[in-house]
């Protein structure tokens, strides 16, 4: 994971496949995402999304194709080098470690990830609920605020490449709002940011550049003001 | 009978020491480890020929042997059971095989000790008693294993709770999946764990063999009452485990008092009355 002047984009992924035995998620993609750029992926259940998520923090079963970070292959790195590198992943589900408290699991996003400027008080500052219920275990909090906790906790790893999976699954619209609201800011920093989402209004309301995936391939690319909703449904759903 | 009920709960301490380890495997690591009473056999063995051959005291001894079971540990974890752990996702894979480890350890000691019985001599602390009146007298080395125990739970408890790699432990133990996502090392944090488990193997042992009668069979038979300890008290409470320790020493105690041969069986009634009425244990995580 070396970065050798860093001109091209923070990410590239080339012809990209991942395997689960002997089921190909994902087939032979191609994308980029450049610092301080917000890229997102849509697509239907199944459309291969959160294996490529998976891929790119190194927790596929098999992969074939580059996965290339500041220039360096990413090939043979584990998810612990990788995240220390500075990609971090807000899963799909949230996936806390339920029984330890709001800080602890924050705690983790810091000491897996990469030294940089987000600390807690940043956190705390874009999320003041958890600095009260810090103590509280995360099992004990709402579903709104546990997906602020996993985003915390992937931003306390410092960043460059975020990656976040499905993070308006199951949330009011409310929260979603104003989960979502803070990814300009994220974006201010300088990091890039990956969005996987089913719903596509959102997923495109945020997005500098988006890919629509059907069946583990890329059906269209682009940029959200340059395509007709009718032409990405079309693709989403492949008829 | 209130000398029973105090000598039970000194026997507790022993029990509580012994299901400990196996505690920790059992409620954090979740995998039963059935070599675990071997384990502790093991090293009683080992303490016995460092004391005999070397002439070192048992506290010698254990100040040596105690990084021994640290890595023994560590590398068992690492190279067998976090592979069986791996590929299999049932539970039977990992019983299997550390049941035929339990085996391996029974007859290689069998073979190179012999099946006598044996004890590891302490320096007289094993007469001495404190007269404390009223027909009752502490041992003094009873005593000693309980405030151990004590000790050794409190310090586990510390470990778990307060420090960064018992709050690793508790994330990984919480979701392994979630662990890996997030780029935590959990097979090394597994194995650091084991390795924990191994410096209880040794205190244990320690004491174990220099209070009661070990042969390489002893530790199979003592497991039970480990995992009854482990049991009532509830998968992943350590200081639960302490409990139960004590629940079944005393009720073996008391049983011990109506007829010698009611001891086993009444710890063994006492653990299937409380396992009835309540199945998660008295202190569940």
């Amino acid at each position: 994971m070396t970065s050798p002047g860093n001109q091209g984009p923070l990410l590239a992924v080339e012809g990209l496949s991942v395997f689960y035995d002997q089921f190909r998620a994902v087939d032979g993609i191609d994308l980029t995402v450049s610092a301080g750029e917000v890229v997102s992926i849509i697509g239907a259940n199944g459309a291969g999304k959160s294996s490529l998520l998976k891929a790119i923090i190194g927790q596929a079963d098999r992969i074939e194709g580059i996965i290339r970070y500041e220039g360096g292959d990413l090939a043979g790195s584990t998810t612990a080098e990788i995240a220390a590198g500075g990609i971090a992943l807000v899963p799909e589900g949230r996936r806390l470690f339920p029984s330890l408290s709001v800080e602890e699991n924050l705690q983790l996003g810091w000491e897996v990830g990469r030294r940089g400027e987000i600390g807690f008080d940043q956190v705390f500052g874009y999320f003041p609920v958890l600095k009260e219920r810090r103590r509280q275990k995360a099992r004990e909090l709402s579903g709104g605020q546990q997906q602020m906790v996993a985003l915390g906790r992937a931003l306390l790893a410092n960043p460059k490449l975020l990656l976040c999976d499905e993070i308006s699954l199951g949330l009011a619209p409310l929260i979603i709002d104003q989960l979502y609201r803070l990814i300009p800011a994220i974006k201010q920093r300088g990091i890039g940011i990956l969005v996987v989402e089913q719903d596509i209004t959102r997923s495109l309301a945020v997005a500098d550049r988006f890919y629509c995936l059907l069946e583990g391939k890329v059906t269209l690319a682009g940029r959200p003001g340059g395509t007709s909703r009718a032409i990405v449904m079309k693709h989403y759903f492949g008829s | 009978m209130m000398n029973e009920i105090i000598q039970g709960i000194l026997l507790g301490g022993l029990y509580a020491m012994f299901a400990v380890g196996l505690s920790l495997s059992v409620g954090v690591m979740r995998f039963v480890n059935i070599a675990h009473g071997d384990l502790i056999v093991l090293v009683s063995f080992l303490l016995l020929t460092l004391t005999t051959r070397l002439g070192l005291s048992v506290i010698a001894a254990t100040a040596i042997v105690i990084p021994l079971t640290f890595a023994g540990g560590y590398l068992l974890q690492r190279l067998l059971l976090q592979r069986v752990l791996s590929r299999n996702n049932n539970v039977l894979a990992i019983v299997l095989v550390t049941f035929g480890l339990s085996i391996i350890i029974q007859y290689s000691l069998q073979g190179i000790y012999g099946a006598d019985t044996r004890l590891v001599s302490g320096g007289g602390i094993q007469t001495a008693t404190i007269v404390v009146g009223g027909g009752v007298n502490i041992g003094v080395l009873p005593l000693a294993i309980f405030l151990a125990a004590v000790a050794l739970v409190s310090a586990l408890d510390l470990l778990l709770y307060r420090t960064r790699l018992g709050a690793r432990i508790r994330a990984v133990s919480d979701d392994i999946g979630s662990a890996n996502l997030i780029g935590l090392p959990s097979a090394r944090i597994y194995a650091a764990a084991m390795g924990i488990v191994g410096v209880t193997i040794a205190v244990c042992a320690a004491f174990m063999s220099v209070w009661t009668n070990f042969d390489p069979t002893s530790g199979s038979s003592r497991l039970l009452i480990a995992f009854e300890a482990v049991v009532l008290g509830g998968l992943g409470s350590l200081w639960g485990t302490l409990a139960g320790g004590i629940i079944v020493a005393v009720a073996q105690s008391i049983g011990a008092h109506f007829d010698a041969g009611w001891q086993l069986l009444a710890g063994h009634l006492v653990f299937l009355v409380v396992f009835l009425i309540r199945p998660q244990g008295l202190f569940p995580k």
